[in-house]
């Protein structure tokens, strides 16, 4: 009994990762850099819910709204004045460097306007609690609401990939930006484009995060979007159903080494299961082998 | 390429060399007390340096409206160590090259340390609002305003044991924070000697501290009545939130940590209803001085106050008392105002927000009553014994 | 192609910069000049100095993101805390303590390096980072819940909690989990700050020069040909992160002689550390050692010197960080600043051939 209940705790724990961990993917596979700012994207899109919910009590669907439109523009804002100029610069570390100072900055901007101080967020989600086995075994609202989103998100990014003409220039653009640009594709546009719905899919893993674990400050998104980027690498990065799966069990890791192994240890189990993981399959689970050409 | 690279990094460097030296020699002759504060107010911690920032300025502002102590104004100046050890030792640094004579702080037991360590050299008078663990006070310089850890964990433990509040007890606390790991070992070594058991002790660490449902699952697969939280409120706020949509029933108990659970913004404080905490300082309780303290907190800064603040907003006023009564000047050196504050702390009892007749003992921990309170209709209320 | 003569001459201009600063700094304490600021700040450079100079060499020469850096410095900072600890009152000569400590936290971090480099220099990039960060991570949390304590019948160890170890009464705790360890003794000084730089920077760039150093680049350009050359990728990936975790490591001991109060936080040895150091390299140039030197410098005294900000401290800080990045690496910008310099240059003609020549030995690596 006990250890489907923790089961079900590690998939409700990995569906809020593998939301967060889409975004993250979604960028990376076109854009192929890590977005250390994705975490506090998704930290302002729940303060801004927050701020039209709780504080100026208007309706929900407002709120969602609205954090969607700001995330997506903060998205492609970042993107157009701190990424875009290092585009062609001869380190891909150097984009790197500058999101962190986009995180850095998105915190402090957060910390001055809504200050440090906690904030309860009211959960986006009405829905009623699942009670199975005469209610030994709860499934939250949040949890079911989650794991659909990121299904249904899931479904709607690999179509959208697959079978629009944008995405097949998201495609074109990641496997080569000259080659994209050679055949009349907007390399720019394509990846303003692939910003915007990685920061949207922010504002919704925003959400839904704090709708789970409703402790919002300025500093929330930063740890669930580094467990975030770890499982979106444990599915291997750039995969949209390596992120789903790799946030999913990441979740169920930490929950069962809490649960049997050592509550105090488990920050250190989860990332040695990582390094196993990778050392057996480098790429992650689903992660494509990039064959090196002499 | 590197040539431009190379030139603005030597204007940098010169403009940074330049800017070290200003801020040199301001102290001399001064006629104000020049009263520091170092606490975190970005990072994570940001909650609490912030509290104890406003909590002194208010203090200060209070003090120099009504003419000053002893007809001497104070001047006040706050710096941010990033919960970081080696921050705070620059944050105090920087502070005596601003001419800082009293320090107030640091907020937080590792930065305490760590600054402590340094104070001693200066023989600078330093009184830490919320740096609680004992080896903050280690030199003979530095006072608390707070409980030490290990006096909360067992006032804790004795305070289950002698009103049998519960007879099963698991404990949720934090194995990377000083504070709570701190309460935690004492508490486990107290509860031997108390007739309840502690059914199981599970720890989250800094980086995982979102989901507890195992800690909670854990606790009532071993039949706990009571969950002991030594920890802060923004966490205890997730775990009475999972707590309660898991349908768990259980009573809380927890230290000063938690006090400022009510006070989080949108915190539906059903949840919190029944919620027993040892604290010295309670932000709804009824005598008039903690009423207009949190009015005017409010006021002045938007939130309201938790311990943190009433702790600093005290040491500023004990800080007042003892200048009071040894007659320090702000003509006096940094250690000859130690030596006389430090004279004095030991022959003072003052009345503060955070407990009625303070009073010191040279090793620097303070002698206080902890109340009892429990948390009913979205207010603390006192438990009478 | 650069000739050894140019080469050398360029590391000596590296070594000069870190002894004159080191003069210019003395000399000011001794007048009197400098503020407390400053002086406390001293002992800290040299260890981010050490430690930039370090990741270098793994992410400059050897080619490979590491995202784990301050794991290594924390290996460093905590074996040598606990020596000193431990031997307090065994070694009172405290030069031979401190010199034993720092060989003690360079080969515990190296160590460390080497067994974790074995299995993971394997991976590349990106995965390698994020495993690198893992490893950070794990030191970490262990050395959270690590207990050790000292009475008359020796070391007592416990993973769950200080009550555990079953001390004597008169038994002290050294490694007291989340609080680390308290009261090593002060024995880091800005002199021996510098010396250990220098140290690290002959190493470092004694490598890069020598046999060793050039199969490690080669690597680092292209792996398959260096393979086909008969270089060992192995070996020479492992000596080079072995050498730079050990290099962090002598940092961790810089740090924890500088401090009485040594704690494993998130803000210290966490991932953020990490990438701070990896912004030291990359800020300064990768595979530029002098560049980390001096981005290390400045990004360490620049939140301190934006104190009277206050508030806005740190979103300054972030700001001119951003600012800085795109400054330095951005193709446009760069266009920008070599049009801007060739204007200066014409009226400087005199100066245009002597930086001409400087500015083309370090620009290669």
């Amino acid at each position: 009994m006990s250890f489907i209940s923790y089961l079900i705790n590690g998939i409700s724990l990995g569906s809020v990762y593998a939301i967060i961990a889409l975004g993250y993917t979604m960028v990376y596979g076109i854009a192929k850099m890590l977005n250390f700012a994705h975490g506090d994207v998704i930290m302002f899109g729940s303060y801004a819910v927050f701020t039209i919910v709780s504080t100026l009590s208007l309706p929900t669907w407002l709120g969602m709204l609205v954090s969607i439109i700001l995330c997506t523009v903060l998205g492609i804002t970042i993107e157009a004045v701190a990424y875009r100029p290092l585009r062609q610069a001869s380190s891909s570390l150097a984009v790197l460097i500058t999101a962190i100072g986009v995180s850095y900055l998105l915190q402090n901007v957060a910390l001055l306007i809504f200050g440090a101080n906690t904030k309860s967020f009211s959960s986006v989600v009405s829905m009623a609690p699942l009670k199975l086995a005469d209610g030994g075994l709860t499934i939250t609202g949040e949890t079911i609401v989650t794991i659909s989103c990121c299904i249904v998100i899931m479904i709607v990014l690999t179509l959208f990939v697959n079978k629009t003409k944008a995405g097949q220039a998201m495609l074109a653009v990641s496997e080569d930006k000259g080659a994209a640009q050679l055949m009349g594709i907007n390399v720019n546009g394509t990846i303003s484009l692939t910003f915007a719905i990685g920061s949207a899919l922010a504002a919704v893993a925003g959400m839904l995060l704090c709708s789970a674990y409703p402790a919002l400050t300025p500093y929330t998104g930063s740890m669930p979007g580094i467990k975030a980027f770890v499982a979106a690498v444990f599915g291997g990065i750039g995969s949209i159903p390596g992120a789903f799966i790799g946030g999913i069990i990441l979740g169920i890791i930490e929950i069962f080494s809490k649960a049997y192994i050592s509550s105090q240890l488990s920050d250190a189990i989860v990332f040695l299961v990582l390094i196993i993981v990778l050392l057996v399959k480098p790429t992650g689970i689903l992660g494509k082998k990039i064959q090196e050409k002499v | 390429m590197k040539k431009f690279t190379k030139l603005t990094a030597l204007a940098l460097s010169l403009a940074m060399v330049v800017a070290s030296f200003t801020g040199c020699g301001a102290a001399a002759g001064a006629n104000t007390f020049k009263i520091g504060g170092i606490g975190p107010t970005t990072g994570g911690a940001a909650i609490y340096g912030t509290a104890v920032k406003n909590g002194a300025d208010l203090a200060i502002k209070e003090i120099n409206a009504a003419g000053g102590i002893n007809g001497v104004q104070i001047e006040y100046n706050f710096q941010d160590d990033e919960l970081d050890n080696e921050k705070s030792v620059n944050a105090y640094n920087a502070l005596k090259d601003w001419g800082m004579n009293i320090l107030v702080g640091p907020t937080t037991s590792g930065c305490c340390v760590a600054v402590a360590a340094e104070s001693v050299n200066d023989n600078m008078f330093q009184i830490t609002p919320s740096g609680s663990s004992v080896d903050c006070i280690a030199n003979d310089n530095v006072f608390q305003v707070c409980f030490t850890d290990p006096n909360q964990g067992i006032g804790a433990a004795a305070y289950i044991g002698q009103n049998n509040v519960a007879s099963k007890v698991a404990v949720i606390y934090d194995s990377s924070d000083v504070y709570s790991s701190g309460i935690y070992t004492k508490f486990a070594q107290e509860a031997a000697n108390q007739p309840f058991d502690i059914v199981s002790a599970e720890a989250f660490t800094a980086d995982s501290k979102t989901d507890f449902s195992v800690q909670l699952q854990k606790a009532a697969d071993n039949g706990a009545e009571l969950v002991f939280l030594p920890i802060y409120y923004t966490e205890a706020s997730l775990i009475l939130t999972q707590a309660a949509s898991a349908g768990y029933n259980f009573k809380f108990f927890g230290c000063d940590g938690l006090d400022g659970i009510l006070g989080v913004e949108n915190f539906d404080t059903s949840l919190a209803e029944g919620v027993m905490l040892l604290t010295p300082f309670a932000a709804d309780a009824k005598d008039e001085k903690t009423q207009k303290f949190v009015a005017d907190y409010q006021a002045a800064y938007g939130d309201t106050p938790n311990q943190f603040a009433a702790d600093a907003y005290d040491a500023v006023y004990i800080i007042k008392a003892a200048i009071e009564k040894s007659g320090a000047k702000p003509s006096m050196s940094v250690s000859e105002l130690g030596d006389a504050l430090k004279g004095a702390m030991t022959q003072l009892s003052v009345d503060g927000l955070t407990g009625a007749a303070m009073t010191w003992t040279a090793d620097g921990a303070v002698n206080k009553a902890p109340k009892a309170m429990e948390i009913k209709d979205g207010n603390y209320a006192l438990i009478q014994d | 192609m650069k000739t050894f003569v140019s080469k050398n001459k360029d590391n000596l201009i590296t070594y000069g910069i870190v002894v004159v600063a080191y003069a210019v700094m003395e000399i000011l304490i001794k007048a009197g000049l400098i503020s407390s600021l400053m002086q406390g700040l001293l002992v800290p450079l040299c260890a981010y100095v050490i430690l930039a100079v370090s990741l270098n060499l793994t992410v400059g020469i050897l080619g490979e993101l590491s995202l784990g850096h301050a794991g290594f410095m924390c290996v460093g900072a905590f074996t040598s805390a606990f020596f000193s600890k431990i031997t307090m009152n065994v070694i009172t000569v405290t030069w031979i303590r401190f010199t034993l400590a720092i060989v003690i936290g360079f080969i515990a971090a190296g160590l460390i390096g080497f067994l974790i480099g074995m299995p993971v220099l394997r991976l590349k990039g990106d995965y390698l980072a994020i495993v690198t960060l893992a490893f950070g991570e794990i030191i970490k949390n262990v050395i959270n819940v690590l207990y050790i304590g000292k009475d008359s019948k020796g070391l007592h160890f416990s993973m769950k909690d200080a009550v555990a170890l079953n001390l004597e009464p008169e038994g002290d705790v050294i490694i007291n989990g989340a609080q680390g360890i308290t009261g090593t003794p002060k024995n880091s000084t800005f002199t021996i700050g510098v010396i250990l730089i220098l140290i690290t920077l002959f190493i470092v760039l004694n490598l890069i020069k020598s046999r060793d150093g050039r199969a490690i680049m080669s690597i680092r350009d292209n792996v398959i040909a260096a393979e086909s050359v008969g270089i060992n990728i192995t070996k020479y990936k492992l000596l080079a992160f072995a050498l730079s975790a050990a290099l962090a490591g002598v940092a961790g001991v810089l740090y924890s002689h500088n401090l009485s109060s040594l704690m494993a936080t998130p803000k210290n040895f966490g991932y953020n550390m990490s990438i701070m150091i990896l912004v030291f390299v990359v800020l300064g140039g990768i595979g530029n050692i002098r560049g980390s030197i001096i981005s290390a410098v400045i990004l360490t005294l620049l939140p301190e010197l934006l104190r009277g900000l206050s508030n806005y401290r740190m979103l300054i800080y972030a700001i001119v960080l951003i600012a800085m990045m795109l400054f330095n690496w951005a193709p446009k910008a760069q266009a920008f600043r070599d049009r801007l310099l060739d204007k200066l240059m014409f009226w400087k003609k005199k100066k245009v051939t002597v930086t001409e020549k400087e500015g083309g030995a370090s620009d290669e690596r």
